[in-house]
């Protein structure tokens, strides 16, 4: 359960301020699959790094699960990011010395997970999405798909009930891209909570629910548009 | 996210970047190297020094008057061995003669001495025998000679029985004294020996000018040495013409030198281990900053500040630990070959190499910290968006 009341986020450049967010108030229940859609600079990605508590809001205050996380300083923010969300990037963002499998891993050494429980979570993550048979293999040696694959079994491996996924098809091909969506569409079914960030209104469109951003106000939010 | 995991990760790290890796690690391997190197000789210097003083004979100590026409007389100074602490004393009398074995002549020094000379000053002899009590009653013309001077006279052979001339007159060689080494001062071995009371008719002189006085134990050392100064001023009120030294003395001096020697020696190759260092702590803030998407990703998926700071402290620590490790076989391996080719004695002692290694991993540390440090605190939104 996510709800954000009045968050403002202002960056102040010279003598200008830049109002990224300015009163963003929304509810997001559990297992909710939500698409926010808007131009660049709509302040829609600065959103999704609050949502992600990557980012503290200027003013307001952001509830994960009712607890307030807008007051929590950088190390207990870590540890939510490391159980509670799980995060896929544009630009899949796997650590190219590592294997998919150690890739996968990665969020469970944070957590202090033992090193033979760790090995069969990320397994099991990395069959969920298809790549049984790419465990060994670097970021280079898979396509662009397997890649972004690897770091949607990175984002499950600590089992998060939130999903945050930041244009997770922008720089794929669009047969990639649907496999994309579908694993997404996947994880809402099991009753995980998507939010996912793109200006593709077709991807959208497979969301429940849309919210549209523009000049740091939402301006819309309700059922596809 | 455990020990062996993050240092196998930096083990992975400097694979990655071999050359790289091995010019910094050239640094502090470079830095371990000379210290044990320079530290070794230090100590094998004072080790050589040390054991030359102490060969001289345990819990010595020495008189020796100049600048006087008194001296001491031979019955006088053996009435000594009556006070407390005494163990030995072996009164000498000193001078250079020539001595000549059929065409053979070489300069020498001479000692004219007792008995108990043997055991104060620890000088024994490795084929016949010592001088006896006996020789000094009846002035027997008998001599023992050092090795350097059995060299030059008879070469290989054995001279006990023959007979050679000491400022022509003919003397008898019993016994051949054991080959001592080069000493700190002169050789040891370039010496005749013969009875004192021979001596003063040899050296056409009365009475003693240098007394080599052995203590009980090494507690009775300094009572020995203020009995004999007060004698002494006594006989010659003025402090000036005696000199009563010991070789506990003797030898504190000469580990202050040294320890000095090994202080600079050892400091100035930790400079080249400060600079080391400096090599470290600029490579990894390169790596911090080649790094710095990876970092931001770490962070994304739950790092907290202490798992990067301790991930790239480990990585300077592996890289100083690293070369800490080769330091210490390339210095034992040049020590080893100064020793060889220099002749000198080399001490390379395990406290040392703990001590060289140890600096190492500090420096790895103390430089580490402040890239790991800059690494943690990054902010993970700019830290993503760096390409």
């Amino acid at each position: 359960m996510i709800e954000l009341v009045n968050i403002c986020k202002y960056y102040q450049t010279g003598p200008v301020t830049i109002k990224a967010l300015d009163g963003v108030g929304m509810n997001i229940k559990n297992g909710e699959m939500v698409a926010i859609i808007g131009p660049s600079g709509s302040g829609k990605s600065t959103l999704m790094n609050m949502l992600g508590c990557l980012d503290v809001p200027t003013d307001g205050q952001y509830f994960l699960d009712s607890k307030e996380v807008s007051k929590l300083d950088e190390d207990d923010l870590a540890d939510i990011r490391n159980k509670k969300l799980g995060f896929v990037f544009q630009s899949f963002n796997l650590l190219a010395r590592l294997t998919a499998l150690e890739n996968v891993e990665l969020p469970l050494i944070y957590q202090g997970m033992g090193a033979v429980e760790r090995r069969e979570r990320a397994a099991k993550a990395l069959e969920l999405v298809g790549l049984s048979d790419r465990l060994e293999h670097t970021p280079t040696e898979l396509s662009g798909g397997q890649q972004q694959r690897v770091a949607i079994a990175r984002a499950l491996a600590g089992d998060p009930p939130v999903i945050l996924a930041d244009e997770p098809t922008g720089n794929l091909d669009s047969r990639s891209g649907l496999e994309i969506m579908e694993i997404l569409k996947g994880l809402h079914r099991d009753g995980k909570t998507v939010i996912l960030i793109t200006h593709d209104l077709q991807i959208a469109g497979q969301a429940g629910r849309v919210i549209r951003m523009h000049d740091g106000r939402i301006v819309h939010d309700g059922e596809v548009a | 996210m455990n020990l062996i995991q993050v240092i196998k990760l930096a083990v992975a790290g400097i694979r990655a970047n071999k050359m790289r890796s091995i010019l910094t690690m050239l640094g502090v391997i470079i830095g371990v190297a000379a210290v044990i190197v320079l530290v070794s000789l230090a100590q094998g210097a004072t080790k050589s020094v040390t054991g030359s003083i102490q060969g001289l004979g345990s819990n010595l100590v020495t008189i020796s008057m100049r600048n006087t026409p008194i001296t001491l007389t031979y019955n006088e100074v053996m009435e000594w061995k009556n006070r407390p602490g005494i163990r030995g004393i072996a009164p000498v009398i000193s001078g250079n003669v020539t001595v000549k074995y059929g065409n053979k002549k070489y300069d020498t020094g001479l000692e004219g001495t007792n008995s108990e000379y043997e055991q104060v000053r620890n000088t024994h002899v490795q084929e016949g025998r010592f001088i006896m009590p006996i020789d000094l009653s009846f002035r027997q013309k008998v001599v023992l000679l050092g090795t350097e001077v059995s060299r030059q006279l008879f070469a290989q052979g054995s001279p006990i029985g023959e007979t050679i001339k000491i400022n022509g007159i003919n003397f008898k060689v019993v016994g051949l004294l054991v080959e001592k080494g080069a000493a700190a001062f002169g050789s040891n071995d370039d010496k005749v020996v013969i009875p004192l009371t021979t001596a003063e008719r040899v050296m056409n002189s009365k009475g003693v000018r240098s007394v080599y006085i052995q203590a009980a134990t090494p507690g009775d050392v300094d009572t020995v040495v203020a009995q004999l100064d007060n004698y002494l001023y006594r006989k010659t009120k003025n402090t000036d013409v005696y000199r009563v030294s010991n070789q506990v003395e003797m030898l504190s001096t000469v580990n202050q030198v040294t320890g000095m020697l090994t202080l600079m020696l050892g400091g100035i190759a930790g400079i080249s281990l400060f600079v080391g260092g400096i090599g470290i702590m600029n490579i990894m803030l390169v790596t911090v900053t080649e790094r710095t998407r990876e970092i931001g990703i770490r962070k994304a998926i739950g790092a907290k500040r202490r798992d990067i700071l301790r991930q790239f402290l480990i990585e300077a620590v592996v890289v100083s630990g690293i070369g800490g490790i080769i330091g210490i076989l390339v210095g034992a391996l040049v020590s080893r070959i100064i020793g060889s080719l220099m002749a000198v004695e080399i001490s390379m002692s395990l406290k040392v190499v703990g001590m060289a290694f140890g600096f190492a991993v500090l420096v790895g540390i103390v430089f580490g910290m402040y890239p790991a440090n800059k690494a943690a605190k990054l902010n993970p939104i700019e830290a993503l968006r760096f390409e």
